[in-house]
């Protein structure tokens, strides 16, 4: 194929260009051609194509994401807002954290294994790039149901991919979450969150400053591996009825990364760049185009000294390759040479492939022809925006006058087989099977993982200094109210925080839709936007960054709207941390916050094939309250844990057996209070002379409490019915290794 | 005086900074040695933390073993210096044969990350010297590749001569043969574990805090010297 450059663009402007086939639209390549003034080259066609594309330029949700900056609460934590690699908090101390989470869902359901490793290659590289170095990762999952076949080819792929790639990185596993449900047969959600720490002075931004500055790319070589990835993967639904596009899946290399993160530490740490950026989706075309309109000057790059796995790459090929483990830097003339130092003691590649000018314009060579021209700006921040229509799908307001009914135990024996039939549900079953796959000790400081409330990881030795994050989502409230229901897992979220005894900071989200082309898709993305903007100015926490995943649906039907919220958290001594875990007999259980026994939604009524008829409205003025019941509590609170999917039942359960010592509950109205997913609750456990304190901080902050029972012995007896400790174990943990092995 | 306690990093090596921070809650100074020199710095002892060395793309420690920071160690440890191989860096001891043996796959092919019981079956080497022989202790294990495999000769050579320093107890998590954990040289002053001690020296992010007793053994025995 010979070499299209701009002079050759200009002499033939009306060449037939692929631009369908790379996932633009008519009127998109149209406005191309109007920015530039003719076609663009086949180089530049590349560029515009990855970059317009719905992952990298948001050019769906756009007009509903402004709201997260419009309505957002003035915090003065947040040092680096929305916009940049992911958002930067002050958590005292001069510590700054970093923390994002983003989907690798259609790659990981193409190769699992390279999908999920690539997604946490990807989202370490984003908080590495920020400066910081990565402390822990977290990995919330959705799949089809538990014992369908292609589960079964997914999770355990997906799994490994995950920990293949995060062990050998080093970074310790924390937390996450894994929901079954039909609605993601085919499309399962592949969630990736990582947190960094760094002090102030050493954030880092993605910008090109100052002609005669270096553009280095180092790390791994460029190959051909995930080109045209992101726009033709992560932007079309799957369709069984076209032929399918299936460009191949990046693949990771987690010592490269490794190698390249401890590169990059020492690079910052020595001060020598005044850029950076990762190369992920869309690769060089999104580096190169970002740092260089982020910036006060134009930049020009010579291709051909981009060093190559594979020799036969084309030069729009080297622009889309999402090759991983690599990054481009801005750098000083006279800090080259310390630059280099620094990546041959780590045996890392790096070349110097530009610098940064004076013009305004993104000039890219390959061997002396020009082949790309063209005002950064337009590539990078200047996609095409979609105020795509809405419309409120039908389906809400008939379930919502709808009745359902689901079997309530009342017997001793039938609350028995209930219980045990609950917590032996995929939804609900210990996950350990998934857990024990993931490194959680290394690094030394994590105080709490998964299955707690929030992984919890200590910051400063000396001041003992740490943080907590969460991630949740409730996609079956979301789907019955996503207004509600991204309120409520925002509420959640913190719930989980405040219960391991942190205080809530920042949020980051992972929006998972179906095709934002499908109007009643659009309208439940749209009031989830609404939702989550306004329960974070509620509740006073700023939006750090996020994550838009859409087209998640095959032919007509979507998966269920799942936005799944992270919130970050501060705790100035990790020695104070509530664990989930009854630690002790003799100690009185106590339920705070009421339940009004509604079952929709819950875990409960999903097991007899009903998700129910209305969501739970978010009392976000009691959540606040809540939260500081919860971190006022702390002294006396031996163990706490949050109430939400599966229950009462579910918490109790969880809370016995992590270590070993039993419960006696006494329970009016049995089913619907063991059953039922109110939100806004939290089971404590206190020593039998803190009653008189629990119940002052229960006036202070108006918050319900319902002393509900004491913990000892080895079984859990709720009213008349008695389950072992072995008997509830059984049932809790047999599940994963009977469906997967 | 202070004590000297080397710890390696490898490009790949993960558990390095862990390693530190349980020698220096021992009462030693860690001093960190990097793979590219042959220089032991004065060292009275050295870890090889865990991690995944060169990303264990060939077998696990197999490149490792040829980093020039291992030449200086091997002859050192050939006469009496005492060195301490956790996970990969039993590993690293093995292809470098200070350890006899191999670590392979872990027989249900999965990285396991639990905390794993052991008991400790000998006290006589400069690691294990602070437990009580029969001692049973609560560590973290994390590997993919921890299935000890040798031949009957050299396995009861080993058990002949009291070298398994650890096995598991109650749950056998990775096939090793006679759930051999960790074994020592001849001499006791080269010892591979493949569970973690350094994370288990303090109960807020560990198990126990057993792991400590690996190091402050050698600390000991070091001040003895």
């Amino acid at each position: 194929m010979s070499l299209d450059t701009v002079a050759i663009a200009e002499e033939n402007p009306n060449s037939v260009q692929p631009f369908a086939e790379l996932g633009l639209k008519e009127d998109e390549y149209a406005r191309i051609k109007t920015i530039l003034g003719r076609r663009p080259t086949s180089s530049e066609l590349a560029m515009y194509s990855v970059m317009w594309s719905e992952h990298c330029s948001y050019k769906s949700s756009k007009v509903h994401l402004k709201q997260f900056g419009e309505k957002a609460v003035k915090s003065a934590a947040l040092l680096v807002g929305i916009g940049e690699n992911a958002g930067v908090v002050d958590i005292g101390q001069n510590y700054a954290v970093t923390f994002k989470i983003e989907s690798h869902n259609h790659p990981s359901f193409i190769e699992p294994y390279q999908g999920a490793a690539t997604g946490i290659g990807g989202i370490v590289r984003d908080i590495l790039t920020m400066g910081a170095r990565p402390i822990a990762v977290m990995d919330p999952l959705r799949f089809g149901l538990a014992d369908a076949p292609d589960t079964r080819r997914l999770l355990p792929g997906i799994v490994a991919g995950i920990g293949g790639y995060g062990n050998c990185l080093g970074l310790p596993n924390i937390g996450g979450e894994i929901v079954f449900d039909e609605s993601y047969a085919g499309n399962p959600l592949v969630n990736a969150l990582c947190v960094g720490v760094m002090k102030h002075e050493d954030i880092k931004l993605a910008t090109a400053h100052g002609a005669g500055n270096l553009v280095v790319l180092f790390g791994a070589k460029t190959g051909g591996d995930g080109i045209g990835g992101v726009s033709v993967l992560a932007s079309e639904t799957f369709n069984s009825a076209k032929p399918t596009k299936r460009p191949s899946v990046q693949v990771g290399d987690p010592f490269a990364e490794k190698v390249l993160i401890e590169c990059c530490l020492e690079i910052f740490k020595a001060d020598l760049v005044i850029g950076i950026q990762d190369l992920g989706g869309a690769g060089l075309s999104c580096a190169t185009s970002e740092l260089a309109s982020a910036g006060s000057g134009g930049m020009d790059i010579q291709l051909e000294k981009v060093p190559l796995r594979d020799p036969t790459l084309s030069p729009e090929e080297i622009l889309m390759s999402e090759s991983q483990e690599r990054m481009c830097a801005v750098v000083e003339p006279a800090k080259i040479k310390h630059f280099m130092a620094i990546c041959k003691k780590w045996d890392v590649t790096a070349t110097v492939i530009g610098e940064v000018t004076t013009g305004e314009r993104l000039h890219i060579t390959f061997n002396g022809q020009l082949i790309v021209d063209v005002p950064p700006r337009t590539v990078a921040h200047d996609g095409p925006v979609y105020n795509r229509p809405i419309m409120k799908p039908s389906y809400i307001d008939k379930l919502a006058e709808s009745t359902f009914t689901v079997p309530l135990p009342t017997a001793a024996d039938e609350v028995k087989a209930a219980v045990l039939k609950l917590i032996a549900s995929p939804n609900i079953a210990d996950k350990s099977w998934v857990t024990s796959q993931f490194d959680k000790y290394v690094q030394g400081n994590t105080v709490l993982a998964q299955p707690e409330d929030s992984g919890l990881v200590r910051i400063d030795e000396e001041t003992h200094l740490g943080v907590a994050i969460s991630t949740d989502a409730n996609a079956r409230w979301s789907y019955l109210n996503p207004y509600e229901g991204a309120k409520l897992a925002l509420a959640e979220s913190c719930r989980n925080i405040a219960t391991s005894g942190a205080k809530p900071l920042a949020v980051t989200n992972c929006l998972n839709f179906g095709s934002p082309e499908d109007p009643e898709v659009m309208w439940q993305f749209a009031e989830t936007v609404r939702g989550l903007a306004d329960a974070c100015l509620e509740l006073g926490l700023p939006i750090t960054g996020g994550n838009v995943s859409f087209y998640n649906q095959t032919g007509s039907v979507a998966i269920l709207p799942t936005p799944v919220i992270g919130v970050l958290g501060v705790i100035q001594d990790v020695r104070e941390r509530t664990p989930m875990g009854i630690p002790a007999a003799d100690l009185d259980l106590y339920l705070i916050g009421k339940y009004n026994g509604n079952l929709s939604g819950s875990e409960w009524a999903y097991l007899h094939g009903e998700i129910g008829n209305s969501a739970p409205v978010a009392n976000l003025e009691m959540e606040k309250r809540l939260v500081d019941f919860l971190l006022s509590g702390q002294s006396i609170f031996e163990s706490a844990h949050d109430v939400s999917n599966g229950g009462l039942a579910a918490t109790l359960v969880e809370s016995v057996l992590k270590n070993k010592i039993g419960a006696r509950i006494e329970l009016n109205d049995v089913a619907n209070a063991l059953f039922s997913e109110t939100p806004g609750r939290v089971l404590v456990a206190i020593a039998q002379n803190k009653t008189n304190d629990i119940a002052k901080l229960a006036v202070k902050y108006q918050i319900p409490i319902y002393k509900i029972g004491t913990t000892g012995g080895t079984n859990l007896e709720i009213n008349q019915a008695v389950i072992s400790i072995e008997e509830l174990s059984k049932a809790h943990t047999e599940t994963f290794p009977r469906l997967f092995g | 005086m202070s004590f000297r306690v080397g710890v390696v990093t490898f490009p790949g090596s993960l558990d390095d900074r862990d390693a530190a921070r349980a020698i220096e809650m021992a009462g030693g100074t860690a001093v960190p040695l990097f793979h590219a020199s042959d220089d032991l710095k004065e060292v009275q002892a050295v870890v090889l933390p865990g991690g995944f060395s060169y990303g264990d793309y060939l077998r696990c420690g197999a490149i490792a073993r040829f980093a020039p920071i291992m030449n200086s160690i091997v002859t050192a440890a050939n006469h009496g210096f005492p060195v301490l191989g956790i996970c990969n860096g039993f590993q690293v001891l093995c292809e470098s044969h200070l350890l006899p043996g191999a670590l392979t796959r872990n027989s249900n092919l999965h990285f396991l990350c639990r905390d794993q019981k052991l008991k400790i079956e000998n006290t006589n080497t400069l690691w294990t010297s602070g437990f009580t022989a029969g001692e049973e202790i609560l560590i973290p294990l994390k590997n993919g590749e921890g299935s000890f495999q040798c031949d009957d000769e050299t396995l009861n050579i080993l058990e002949s001569e009291g070298r398994v320093i650890a096995r598991y107890l109650d749950f056998d998590p990775n096939g090793s043969r006679n759930l051999i954990a960790g074994i020592s040289n001849e001499r006791g002053n080269v010892v591979g574990l493949m569970p973690h001690p350094e994370h288990a020296i303090e109960t807020l992010t560990g198990p126990s805090t057993a792991g400590l007793t690996f190091f402050t053994s050698a600390l000991h025995q070091l001040v003895g010297r």
